[in-house]
């Protein structure tokens, strides 16, 4: 088959691609602030922000191309996220020696998740991670035999294993919807308003934090975050799904409230949960993977919280019963 | 040869480093781009080899010459070639060490003609615990040959677990480098030793906590 570009620009939802254009356009002014800043104000180091600017055109860069690739290589990609991203978690968490080969067997659940998504097994998909997973790691634990620390290490495998393959999944699989059930901008462009709206929501919470921020939310976890950046955030998220969302999402009334007033919570929670984890660990960022940001988990925290909320407001009020039959 | 070693490194090697460990480096503007210098690094795995030959950038790689024990690597000729041709090891005769015979020869032929030297002070590979075993002199003898040469210490963090002694599985995971402040000869072996030991001790120190429980 050969490729026609204008065939393709043409089958790019109008929503999708617009948005897509936005992005582009806030990737740009972030360029030209990273040039500005250092004329603007000299003296200053500002390698962070160059850093950040930077890795914000890569990642969008590489999630614009699956998107717009199609849903294989949307689901591809989330795998590696999950991947990366259990990688990091598995790295740092207390494990065992012992544990080396089930942490193999960790990263084989990513091939196996991914691979029901793909072959539209949605109702495996739900249970093999929290159901079965669950069983058979503790079982397998235990035919090694190292019983020190038995119980954390597997309840901890589990967590990640949830919270960087399962929760993730669910944002891959959106890309599967088909265009009767999200008419709007299609399955990419459910998965693309979900990244919008968490990445948006992190960065509104930070800069109201920033230029507003004075009472401190979470001191112990948490001390840079204060009640101003997070109800800042969180009315800016609510006026962006609510005002936006119906562009890329079937969703309207109060469905679409509910939707408005929770995700921001999800973010804000996913956050501050991985702020915890770090916190107890003793590291300042999961790795240096994304230079100015830090690890995968770092940047994916808050998507691990909203990926599955967002999926289940959506067919709770839009798709009914399991989704895309 | 140079060319296949550098695009076998860059192209085969540098992938699988970063898939297998993450790759992450602390310190990076402090690694050497040419010699005459030495690399000390802490050794608990055959990963660090790899992951040590593929942080550096590839204008820096056909400097690069890893010090490895001949009586492993040279035994098979298949290993061997791969050994010398693709990793670019400078042989080191462990077991005629102490037999009068000069097995730090090659290493020192190779920093004088302006190489740098990556050297395993520990001599083998650990059991990746934290501790560090106790170093072996030999590369204050070489700090000696060549006062020249500065001594950048590197402490790997996590390198045991995903290929540790004896293994046949790796298993991914994040692994961190962390590149010290170079040290220079100053005349006296068992105060280089000890500022060598320290160095890699604070670094090690510095590691995120990538080990087992």
């Amino acid at each position: 088959m050969r490729f026609d570009p204008a065939g393709f620009l043409a089958s790019i939802p109008q929503p999708l691609f617009w948005g897509l254009v936005g992005v582009l356009g806030l990737l740009s002014l972030g360029a030209v602030a990273a040039f500005a800043m250092p004329v603007l104000r000299p003296g200053r180091d500002h390698t962070n922000l160059r850093q950040r600017v930077t890795s914000w055109w890569i990642m969008a860069a590489l999630l614009s191309v699956a998107l717009l690739a199609g849903w294989a290589a949307t689901l591809a990609l989330f795998a590696f996220i999950s991947f990366l991203a259990l990688r990091e978690f598995l790295s740092l968490a207390p494990m065992r020696r012992e544990d080396r080969l089930i942490i193999l067997l960790a990263y084989l659940t990513i091939l196996a998740s991914y691979g029901f998504l793909a072959l539209d097994r949605y109702g495996i998909y739900l249970v093999f991670i929290p159901v079965y997973v669950f069983l058979v790691t503790p079982f397998l634990m235990a035919c090694i035999g190292q019983t020190r620390a038995y119980l954390p290490t597997a309840a901890v495998i589990q967590w990640g294993i949830v919270t960087c393959v399962f929760n993730l999944g669910f944002a891959a699989y959106l890309s599967r919807a088909p265009l009767a059930q999200a008419p709007q901008a299609g399955g990419a462009g459910l998965v693309f308003f979900l990244l919008l709206a968490t990445e948006a929501n992190d960065v509104a919470q930070y800069v109201w934090g920033k230029s507003l921020g004075r009472t401190k939310i979470m001191p112990r976890v948490s001390p840079n975050k204060t009640w101003e950046g997070f109800l800042g955030g969180w009315a800016t998220t609510a006026a962006l799904i609510w005002f936006v969302g119906p562009l890329f999402m079937p969703i309207r009334g109060l469905g679409l409230g509910i939707m408005a007033a929770a995700l921001p919570l999800a973010g804000f929670a996913g956050d501050v949960t991985m702020s915890a984890i770090k916190r107890d660990i003793g590291v300042k960022d999961t790795s240096h993977l994304i230079p100015g940001h830090g690890g995968v988990l770092d940047r994916a925290d808050s998507l691990t919280f909203t990926a599955p909320l967002y999926f289940h407001i959506l067919v709770f009020f839009c798709f009914h019963s399991a989704p895309w039959p | 040869m140079a060319l296949i070693r550098l695009l076998f490194l860059m192209l085969i090697g540098r992938p699988i480093a970063r898939l297998m460990t993450g790759a992450d480096v602390i310190g990076r503007e402090r690694l050497p781009l040419k010699g005459p210098a030495i690399v000390a690094a802490n050794h608990n795995s055959h990963v660090d080899t790899v992951l040590l030959l593929t942080i550096f950038p590839p204008q820096a790689l056909r400097w690069l010459r890893p010090a490895a024990a001949a009586d492993y690597f040279l035994k098979d000729p298949v290993i061997g070639w791969f050994s010398r041709n693709i990793i670019g090891i400078v042989p080191v005769a462990r077991a005629k060490a102490g037999t009068g015979v000069d097995v730090l020869a090659p290493a020192r032929q190779a920093l004088l003609d302006g190489a740098i030297v990556i050297i395993f002070p520990e001599g083998t590979r650990g059991p990746a615990t934290d501790e560090m075993a106790q170093l072996k002199s030999g590369v204050a003898r070489l700090a000696e040959a060549c006062p020249s040469a500065p001594v950048i210490p590197i402490w790997i963090e996590g390198a045991g677990r995903v290929l540790p002694k004896g293994a046949a599985i790796p298993v991914p995971m994040n692994c961190t480098v962390l590149v010290g402040e170079p040290i220079g000869w100053k005349g006296d072996r068992n105060a280089f030793m000890t500022e060598l030991r320290d160095s890699l001790l604070a670094l090690g120190a510095e590691a995120p906590p990538q080990r087992w429980i």
